[in-house]
């Protein structure tokens, strides 16, 4: 009897190990819409590399969470200089890059001076442009020395072109990436998916996923059959127009979140007559940014009044600078002396451009314009619009994170130029202080909003959609990542 | 026929000689930099300036022509700007879909069409003939996009039998690659039946109304016979020229369905090279094209000489 029992005991104590009662699946297909050009954040602009690898793949000292907030990452503490110019970092020990080499110090200079070299195509070398030299002090310690203090380094750090590559993959990266994330680069059939698997000695909490796929699906339209076949379970940036589809099913989950996306009108200022405040004022007054809001985006954005994402803490909501108001933009367009006047804006081949054009077009004709649209490419947007600055106005999200700094640049595409607004970014750059960048920040807000060099639009939503039983994917991109750490099946 | 195929394989070469020109020159006025495109809008002038370097964009254009021309006549299709691997590998891989399928679909279409052709073209004028135009008519309007959704919902959303998209690879099993492929198949197919069926019917109909059939009957043929030994045979013609010309549409003029099922094609390659300003792809793979679409044209040309003696000296 107490045989029979204790063999019961064993029995069952076997089976709750083997079977961690009705194991949860481990396994997850994502969709993608574009597909990556290769896989290499450090070599490319392209946001569908940091939607596959970033976090999963490839880590660096720091990293973004899904606030936007700046979280250690390989580095794990760190201290600032009192002048703000030398950033001593404490790295990780026992952790390895998925080819079994280890990580350490020279990793770090590798990468980082790797990334600011005369031969660099990282395609955000800016943010590295302040580094003046990488010491190695020993192997889990190094120093960064700066050219001028850089209140933003510590979050450029975490930024997908700042992950620490080892000297042995680094060149074959692109096809083969080799990081020290959680996830190993598994597989890619070019043209249909992209496969991840668990890496089995991650240095940090190891993943609930043994593998994730990425598929590319590149049509909104596919993408919702997609969805409600089961054939993938997440689509973490989702065509919001397909949403209605899918809202009612109690089977998955829409999640609308935010992004770092302002999407403007950006006009010309450089060029008659969008050089007059009166013209760019009444531009303004005649957008009414709801209508454009629920055409363009679903009736999903967030209306904007100046450059800036209104989760940041240092946001200020001065959409009433300007509030819609057509007979303002006529009279002003009168005073202007901008009657009839014609003007063209390029749109890039977004749905938000597509359908937003159609909307501002009509708004703008309502007081007395003649736009025209003239749908584009994004080759030709980037080299008509954004090199050559051959356009009058155009529609465009400008998605990098944090980017005021953007209007304070010479020569950029939209040619603004005002010498207090350049001060006042000159001023971040050394300023510590987060109370201090944070007035700082809105000062910046307040001249845009005024001078309105872009009529300021919407934020871009984030909406995905994925099955109801999983949790931990981002519902807000302060970067375009997917980021599957904390990913799991609930059942 | 020595002399006849001597004359076409001629003019093939001419024509695949010109088309690089024109395909190289209308990529080369192309605006857009395939760099800039790369690294996005906050690339500085000197990162520009190493990649451009890296992809060989910096080099004159004639050399640049004469390089791309040479390596096409030993095989090597260059390395894609955007992905950097070979364009032969992804061109391979795309085949791997495209090819089976454009078979399948054409297989499939033929299969339905020339029967129903025949059927609607020996009952002219009765019900079965107006019915199954009537069915041609609605598949040759309805748009190839909305039938190849309306696929998916019936089949992969209601009923579960079949995937929505996507392509394992043939290297997850012989069956689950078909079974991916079978919706693909029948939106591209049943369209291209429909155009095919009406093409059929109408010269059969042709050949029919010709003085040797009714010289045939006065002769005392039967009907049947008629049909199909003596017209079946003269209408094949066109018939023929409509599969090559949808053969080559079916092999990379697909893109929409492609894109629907999420399938690694070559429609979709060309499409995404395009966008992405991956030049040498582009360049590449729409020679291929033209020297297969050459190649179908010869294949039929040659069809029509065996379809019709008289052919072999026009």
């Amino acid at each position: 009897m107490r045989k029979w029992k204790l063999g019961l005991g064993v029995a069952m104590l076997a089976l709750s190990v083997s079977m961690p009662a009705f194991a949860a699946r481990t396994d997850l297909v994502l969709g993608v819409i574009l597909e990556p050009p290769h896989l290499d954040p450090t070599a490319g602009a392209a946001a569908a590399i940091d939607e596959i690898v970033y976090a999963n793949v490839f880590e660096g000292l720091t990293r973004i969470g899904e606030n936007g907030d700046v979280l250690p990452d390989l580095a794990e503490r760190w201290t600032i200089s009192d002048d703000g110019k030398v950033y001593t970092f404490k790295l990780r020990t026992g952790v390895k890059f998925h080819d079994g080499t280890s990580f350490d110090a020279d990793d770090v200079k590798f990468s980082l001076d790797r990334a600011r070299a005369p031969d660099s195509t990282n395609a955000q070398k800016g943010l590295f442009a302040e580094i003046d030299t990488v010491n190695v002090v020993d192997p889990a310690t190094v120093k960064i020395t700066l050219k001028e203090p850089q209140g933003a380094f510590l979050y450029n750090l975490g930024w997908g072109d700042a992950v620490i590559v080892a000297p042995e993959s680094a060149a074959t990266n692109k096809e083969k990436p080799i990081g020290t994330g959680p996830f190993r680069f598994d597989s890619w059939a070019r043209g249909s998916s992209i496969k991840l698997v668990k890496s089995p000695d991650y240095w940090g909490e190891p993943v609930a996923l043994e593998r994730a796929e990425f598929r590319i699906v590149p049509d909104a339209a596919a993408a919702v059959p997609a969805i409600l076949s089961g054939d993938i379970q997440a689509y973490p940036f989702f065509p919001s127009d397909g949403v209605s589809q899918i809202e009612g099913d109690s089977r998955f989950k829409v999640v609308v979140g935010s992004t770092e996306g302002e999407t403007i009108l950006a006009m010309n200022n450089r060029k008659p007559p969008f050089d007059k405040l009166k013209v760019r004022q009444a531009i303004a007054y005649a957008i009414d940014r709801q209508s454009v809001i629920d055409g363009a985006s679903s009736g999903l954005g967030t209306p904007i009044g100046s450059h800036f994402a209104p989760h940041n803490p240092a946001y200020l909501d001065l959409t009433g600078v300007y509030p819609h108001d057509p007979e303002k933009a006529r009279a002003l367009i009168k005073e202007a002396g901008a009657e009839g006047l014609k003007l063209t804006i390029k749109l890039p081949p977004t749905q938000y451009a597509r359908l937003g054009g159609e909307i501002i077009a009509s708004e703008l004709r309502e007081v007395g314009l003649d736009p025209e649209l003239v749908p584009i490419e994004w080759a030709e947007w980037l080299s008509q619009v954004f090199t050559d600055k051959n356009f009058d106005a155009t529609i465009v999200s400008h998605t990098e994170p944090n980017d005021i700094d953007i209007y304070a640049r010479k020569d950029y595409y939209f040619g603004y130029d005002n010498p207090a607004f350049d001060q006042i970014i000159a001023d971040l750059n050394t300023e510590n202080d987060e109370a201090k960048r944070k007035e700082l920040y809105g000062e910046a807000q307040k001249i845009l909003a005024q001078d309105v060099p872009a009529a300021y639009l919407f934020e871009l939503p984030k909406v995905g959609v994925w099955d109801a039983k999983l949790e931990g994917l981002w519902q807000n991109a302060p970067i375009q990542a997917n980021d599957l750490t904390k990913v799991r099946w609930t059942d | 026929m020595g002399a006849f195929l001597a004359r076409r394989l001629l003019v093939a070469l001419l024509t695949l000689l010109l088309a690089s020109l024109v395909v190289f020159a209308v990529l080369e006025v192309l605006p857009g930099d395939p760099a800039r495109l790369m690294l996005g809008m906050n690339a500085s002038p000197e990162a520009l300036a190493a990649l451009r370097e890296q992809m060989g964009l910096e080099q004159p254009l004639l050399t640049r022509y004469l390089a791309w021309t040479s390596g096409l006549l030993s095989f090597d299709l260059g390395r894609s700007y955007t992905y950097s691997v070979p364009v032969s590998a992804l061109v391979l891989e795309r085949l791997s879909v495209s090819l089976p399928l454009a078979l399948a679909s054409l297989t499939l279409s033929t299969l339905i069409a020339i029967p129903v052709g025949i059927f609607a073209a020996s009952r002219r004028g009765a019900t079965g003939d107006t019915l199954s135009m009537g069915l041609a008519q609605v598949g040759v309007a309805i748009p190839n996009f909305w039938f190849a959704l309306l696929l998916v919902y019936l089949f992969a959303v209601w009923l579960r039998w079949v995937p929505a998209g996507g392509f394992p690879g043939w290297g997850a099993g012989v069956w689950p690659a078909m079974k991916a492929l079978i919706l693909p198949t029948l939106a591209l197919a049943l369209p291209q039946a429909a155009i095919l069926a009406r093409v059929t019917r109408a010269a059969l109909i042709d050949a029919l109304d010709q003085d040797y059939i009714r010289t045939a009957r006065a002769k005392g043929v039967s009907r049947s016979s008629v049909l199909w030994r003596h017209a079946l045979r003269n209408a094949m013609i066109p018939v023929a020229t409509i599969m090559g010309l949808q053969f080559a549409f079916l092999l990379a003029g697909t893109v929409v369905v492609e894109n629907v099922f999420y399938l690694p094609g070559l429609g979709r390659l060309i499409f995404q090279a395009i966008t992405q300003r991956d030049l040498i792809v582009v360049e590449s793979v729409v020679m291929l094209l033209v020297a297969s679409v050459i190649l179908i044209n010869l294949l039929v040309d040659l069809s029509y000489a065996l379809i019709d003696p008289r052919q072999r000296v026009a």
